[in-house]
């Protein structure tokens, strides 16, 4: 059954705070292959301007995946999660994550529409360091494929 | 100024250096760890079969974050990095053998923008498909 389009604009509460630190970012720039020094080396993030280690660009996502599994999980909502694949993924940065950075999420869905019976869930969290500065909003499409034979 | 790239030198249809960036299972085993996306498509061959996938594929959030470090590896600063968006349009399979399978990435100047930014459009491509669509970053330059 299709997902009720009367869930867009649905907002869900901050997330609690994720505390980012340096040896997580150096685990993701690891995994990640990636050696650009902004992401271990404190001196060479400051040689840039950044107050502290930096997180390669992907990274919000670790933080924005778990808070969007609110909408995910939302019992009203009825998704079914076996059926969901990660359509896209857009970031717009105010600036990059940060050591030392306790980040909340406060996610909404932005719109819900049918596609040849698939239903696409675009899902927007926004980014906020505790003191209230914006970080990045990440915006995510989710696609239910139809179940076969419908 | 946080990257060392000029606008003023900057044209549009330039080229960035491309990458090659090799992707195999203990790749994938180390991702999900530092990503906390356990999804067993990604490491479980069986999982991945029953599912209707030819084999175990890459999380689609590690081949943008490989597509994009041709652009902070340009950069310098990853922090110039202003927008960056992709759309998956097809699975990074990778098979259990020595070599994996391997993301080949290119990307150039689409656009010069207001404020000393550019748009930089990606490609990237994995045995010889398209696996990224309407990937683009828009980027702060000095």
């Amino acid at each position: 059954m299709a997902l009720d389009p009367a869930f867009i604009g649905r907002s869900y509460p901050p997330t609690p705070a994720y505390e980012v630190g340096r040896e997580k970012i150096r685990e993701f720039a690891e995994a990640v292959g990636d050696a650009n020094p902004a992401f271990t080396d404190p001196a060479a993030a400051k040689a840039l301007g950044h107050p502290d280690v930096i997180a390669p660009p992907t990274f919000p996502f670790v933080i924005t995946y778990r808070a969007a599994a609110q909408v995910v999980m939302d019992p009203e909502l009825a998704l079914d999660f076996a059926r969901v694949v990660h359509g896209d993924q857009k970031f717009a940065y105010t600036r990059p994550v940060r050591a030392g950075d306790r980040l909340t999420v406060s996610v909404t869905i932005d719109n819900i529409k049918s596609l040849a019976g698939n239903d696409i869930l675009t899902v927007r969290g926004e980014v906020h360091e505790e003191s209230g500065e914006h970080v990045v909003t990440s915006v995510m499409t989710l696609v239910s494929r139809a179940p076969e034979g419908e | 100024m946080p990257t060392a790239i000029s606008y003023d030198e900057v044209e549009v249809g330039q080229e960035l250096p491309a990458g090659v960036f090799p992707v195999r299972r203990a790749t994938l085993v180390q991702y999900a760890g530092a990503s906390g996306d356990f999804n067993p498509i990604h490491w479980n061959e069986r999982f991945a079969k029953a599912v209707g996938l030819p084999d175990v594929i890459a999380h689609g959030m590690f081949t943008m974050a490989e597509a994009i470090r041709v652009v902070t590896d340009w950069l310098g600063d990853p922090g110039a990095v202003v927008e960056y968006g992709v759309r998956f349009t097809k699975p990074v399979v990778v098979p259990d053998d020595e070599t994996g399978a391997t993301i080949e990435v290119t990307a150039k100047i689409a656009a010069k923008l207001d404020d000393r930014r550019a748009r930089v459009d990606l490609t990237a491509v994995s045995a010889g498909q398209k696996v990224l669509g309407m990937s683009r970053a828009v980027v702060q330059l000095a």
